[in-house]
């Protein structure tokens, strides 16, 4: 037996509307570990977490417990507990009829429970409250009382749903470490949920960045914090300089208008995103600085200022505990160990567009003027407008389907939504020094990666332009 | 999830089942009657019928002309009494409106027969007086639907509202009309559709204050002591489409379920 | 100074009108008059003969057997009808709730004639074997314990059903144990609604009663008409009766209301 408790193997759930909450999601957990799964709300956390508890089927994938198939059990045949959200402490029942609830299932004689439940009372620092009603307690205690309900049970794995979301914040630090302690002393596996970064870089052991659905990384917290693989998990962790760039030369990365050395060993000539850490800015006089920059704002943050400077078109925010003056230039140099250098992820847009009745391209029920003949090799256009292929044989519209492919900072966004191609709800937006990469989310299941230079507001209604003669066509048959 | 779903869902097959047959069911046999004649041929005649008889026609008249005085009558007492009480300063509210919704849990032919004996004592011949005499039949035994309702959505009104519009220059009468009474609408509406279409069904009351005319309801019984089911059942239809009708009107208006009779215990 | 003394006085007129006509019922009841007005000596011989009397014996007994039988069954039916639906889909759930929704809006009359033409008239159920009373008493107040479970059920929070499958309870166990205690305000009031209704109830009895049988409603309607006087004086008798009951339930509802209360306060504090 390996020393995995738990494995998920190309796990994926798709709802019945075709919403893809989580999908081909892989991940080993080692016995004892706790693992922390972050990200933004609606990234499939959360699914994922009850996937493993049972309480939702995936559509595709398994989930193994130390190497047995558990994907199909029901959650009561499962050696898994889960502490709730809101804590589902059952309301009609006291603490000692909640905790004993679980070993009263299982036909534990009646002493026994008594014990145990005296002894995780214990554990959870409630010593002395068996006979208390639920609606008696605080919302920390509750908290311990769903934690001993859960940990009465012995169980090999304990699933933590954001547990402390509903604590205020000193509460929350507190219970971050008793967990944290608790954890150390049972040797149980943890698996939290938690969109808090700081809280998940505070207590796991490892982390899993999640969004839209997908791992976007896993490592120790260090790793995720100082290597971050992707734009998005550096601008999720922390605070993040990221900007577009390109390798110039052997351990040499060019961005924000100048050239740089790292020590990410990537091919000259690659498209690069580089992400600098705002602690990582060095200011210095302005003819010492790798570049340098106008200051534009100084905000006194407590134990430090969050200085914002304009260099060119980008946008540099450092954080020093020296101050600086609006108005002044400034140098600025960025240690090599400090620059994370990833390659750019390729954001080109592919979307699958149909020929209509007319044989013309269309998406989303509007006409893309692109040549249909220009795209299907040897194919011409008829008297009576259809189409014929090489093979001198009519096109079948229903059948054959045209591959669209577009860059990003080829879609132009629109207020006026009615008279784009397709319009959509902006749902994230990264700056990325001289311009904002945004995602778009549109009523067909698509999402668009758009480049503008302006800021625009997430939530915003935005129609999608599209010149035909900056798009690729595939035929997809 | 799904497999534990089902076991939960399976749960209202039985009731689901039950509707269909003792409610849906029910509905689509009146319909059926009410276009058939007595050898189940396809017939208008009851309609034709309905439509055509001056004494029907009477008394579908009739029957709207006492339900809608009745509500009013019913409204216009269980307004003021409904706002006194919200607005009194006794601390025990609670108690206070029991006592003005017990006499809904008195059975309520028992408390129609005590209203005989009264007016008996006051007006000698009940016979004499058939059109106020049901009005009064309806007005007694519909008022604490009517006052419940109205009383509920009165004590849950926010008072800041009316203070809003105090403060912004109303004086009470106008704050009482521009505020207060919107608001409490659907607790009207609730009180109307509770008093309105039994005040035009419920023939009972007048039978058993010796009034000889006739409501809607009226001609549902006499059809069913007549063993005339085809006239019935086109009674019950046109009845029946009344109700569908009254339901669409008032049903944008509020959610009036919630209020309806279940509102009326609690 | 009017809306000072105004006040009281609408409000006391209209208890009056209310209350005076029970009242004096209520008062002649225990008298040996054979009508209001008359003035005559205290007597109880109403309240013996409504004790003695076998044919309004058996009608009350009647009228409570029925109403604790169909509100029984009911209740059983509505609860379990409101749980599947809850957890059913969009679809199923809208047709049930407005399936639901006709015997609460439609006219007594009506639904106790459609029921009688349905089971007597077109599948020849015999009003004797109680079937078609009990089934309109059933889906009468049936509708009513559905619409005060539903509303619980929402209230209740969805995870505790699943804290309960993930602590190893069964799908049943956790009905059992979670959903069912949950949701058992709902269920009783449903069911004293229910009850409620059927004792209430003229139209639907009419209309699906054997011929031999009475409730309390149908006794009285008939007994109005007819010419015993010493029945209809027993029924004076009866009102007393159910009104000194009405008022004992208020008061222990309101009294347990007012603990509960007091209970809740202390918890704040």
């Amino acid at each position: 037996m390996s020393d995995n408790i738990i494995e998920l193997k190309n796990l994926s759930k798709t709802y019945k509307g075709g919403i893809t909450a989580v999908s081909d999601f892989n991940l080993e957990i080692k016995r004892g570990e706790f693992v922390t799964l972050l990200g933004p709300s609606g990234c499939g956390k959360t699914t994922t977490l009850r996937m493993i508890a049972g309480f939702e089927l995936p559509t595709g994938g398994e989930i193994l417990l130390n190497g047995e198939d558990i994907t199909k059990y029901p959650p009561h045949k499962r050696p898994i507990n889960t502490v709730f959200q809101r804590y589902a402490l059952f309301p009609h029942m006291n603490v000692y009829e909640n905790i004993a609830f679980g070993l009263v299932q299982k036909k534990v004689p009646k002493d026994q429970i008594e014990k145990k439940v005296k002894k995780v009372l214990d554990l959870v620092d409630l010593e002395g409250f068996e006979r208390r009603k639920i609606s008696t307690l605080s919302g920390g205690q509750q908290q311990r009382i769903a934690i001993a309900r859960a940990l009465v049970n012995e169980p090999e794995i304990l699933l933590l749903d954001e547990p402390l979301g509903a604590l205020d914040l000193k509460m929350r630090k507190e219970m971050q470490l008793e967990l944290k302690a608790m954890h150390k002393e049972l040797g149980i596996t943890f698996i939290y949920v938690t969109h808090d970064q700081e809280e998940a870089l505070t207590m796991s052991d490892k982390i899993v960045v999640i969004s839209e659905g997908k791992i976007q990384q896993i490592g120790t917290p260090e790793d995720i914090y100082n290597e971050p693989k992707n734009a998005f998990v550096a601008d999720f962790i922390g605070e993040s300089n990221i900007f577009n760039g390109v390798m110039t030369g052997h351990l040499k990365v060019r961005f924000c208008g100048a050239q740089f050395d790292c020590v990410d060993d990537i091919p000259e000539g690659t498209h690069i995103t580089a992400v600098v850490r705002p602690e990582d800015v060095i200011m210095t006089a302005p003819e010492e600085g790798t570049i340098r920059g106008r200051v534009d704002s100084v905000i006194f943050k407590g134990i430090h200022y969050e200085i914002t400077v304009v260099s060119g078109k980008n946008e540099m925010v450092i954080q020093s505990v020296h101050s600086a003056t609006p108005g002044n230039t400034i140098g600025m140099k960025v240690d090599p160990d400090n620059i994370h250098v990833m390659i750019a992820e390729d954001n080109t847009n592919i979307f699958t567009a149909e020929i209509n009745k007319n044989y013309n391209l269309e998406y989303n029920g509007s006409e893309i003027a692109a040549d249909i003949t220009g795209i299907i090799k040897g194919s011409r256009r008829l008297e009576d407008g259809s189409v014929a292929d090489a093979r001198g044989e009519i096109v079948d519209t229903e059948k054959v389907r045209i591959e669209v492919a577009i860059k990003p900072q080829d879609i132009v966004m629109t207020d006026e939504h009615e008279s784009g191609i397709v319009d959509g709800y902006i749902s994230n937006l990264i700056y990325k020094g001289d311009h904002y990469s945004y995602v778009i989310h549109t009523d067909l299941g698509q999402d668009f990666v758009v480049d503008d230079e302006y800021l625009w507001n997430m939530e915003d209604h935005v129609g999608l332009l599209m010149d035909p003669s900056k798009m690729k066509f595939r035929v997809k048959r | 999830m799904k497999r534990f779903a089902i076991s939960r869902k399976t749960l209202g097959i039985p009731y689901l089942l039950w509707l269909i047959v003792f409610v849906a069911a029910p509905l689509l046999v009146i319909v059926f009657y009410a276009f058939t004649n007595g050898q189940g041929l396809f017939s208008l005649r009851n309609l034709s019928g309905f439509f055509t008889d001056p004494n029907t026609l009477g008394t579908l008249g009739y029957s709207i002309v006492i339900a809608v005085i009745s509500t009013l009558v019913c409204l216009l007492i269980a307004y003021p009494t409904a706002y006194f009480l919200a607005h009194s300063k006794i601390k025990s509210k609670a108690v206070i409106i029991f006592i003005f919704v017990v006499p809904m849990w008195i059975n309520f032919s028992l408390r129609i027969s005590a209203l005989k004996e009264v007016l008996t004592l006051i007006e000698g011949n009940l016979a004499m007086y058939p059109f106020l005499n049901a009005i009064i039949g309806m007005t007694y035994d519909f008022l604490p639907f009517m006052i419940l309702p109205i009383y509920n959505t009165l004590i849950n009104l926010d008072q800041s509202y009316v203070e809003a519009a105090r403060d912004l220059g109303a004086n009470s009468a106008m704050a009482f009309f521009k505020v207060t009474l919107p608001l409490s609408l659907p607790g009207i509406i609730s009180g109307v559709s509770m008093v309105f279409l039994p005040a035009m069904t419920n023939y009972v009351v007048l039978d058993m204050l010796y009034n000889s005319t006739y409501i809607m309801g009226s001609l549902i019984g006499s059809y069913f002591s007549a063993y005339n089911w085809h006239g019935g059942s086109m009674i019950s239809l046109i009845l029946l489409a009344i109700i569908f009708v009254f339901t669409l009107a008032t049903g944008k208006q509020g959610d009036t379920n919630d209020q309806m009779k279940g509102g009326a215990i609690l | 100074m009017i809306k000072k003394i105004g006040r009281p006085i609408f409000l006391g007129l209209v208890l009056a009108f209310m209350y005076v006509p029970v009242l004096m019922l209520i008062v002649y009841s225990f008298t040996d008059a054979t009508h209001i007005g008359a003035i005559r000596g205290f007597s109880l011989h109403n309240y013996v003969t409504l004790f003695t009397t076998r044919d309004l014996v058996d009608m009350i007994v009647g009228t409570i057997l029925l109403a604790i039988g169909s509100s029984v069954l009911a209740t059983v039916l509505g609860t379990l009808g409101a749980i599947g639906a809850f957890y059913s889909g969009r679809k199923r759930r809208a047709f049930t709730e407005s399936l639901n929704q006709i015997p609460v809006i439609n006219a007594d009359v009506v639904t106790g004639f459609s029921i009688c033409i349905l089971l007597v008239v077109v599948l020849g159920i015999a009003k004797d074997s109680y079937v078609p009373l009990v089934v309109g008493h059933v889906t009468l107040g049936a509708p009513f314990v559905y619409l005060s479970v539903i509303p619980r059920l929402k209230q209740m929070d969805p995870s505790l059903y699943e804290a309960a499958l993930d602590l190893g309870a069964t799908p049943r166990t956790a009905l059992r144990k979670i959903i069912i205690p949950q949701i058992l305000p709902g269920i009783i009031s449903g069911f004293m609604l229910s009850v409620t209704l059927s004792l209430d109830d003229y139209f639907i009895a009419t209309y699906t009663k054997p011929a031999t049988f009475d409730t309390i409603s149908t006794y009285v309607v008939n007994a109005t008409k007819g010419a015993q006087t010493h029945i209809k004086t027993a029924l004076w008798a009866l009102t007393t009766v159910i009104f000194l009951l009405v008022v004992l339930i208020v008061i222990v509802m309101n009294v347990s209301a007012g603990r509960k209360e007091e209970r809740s306060n202390e918890k704040v504090l």
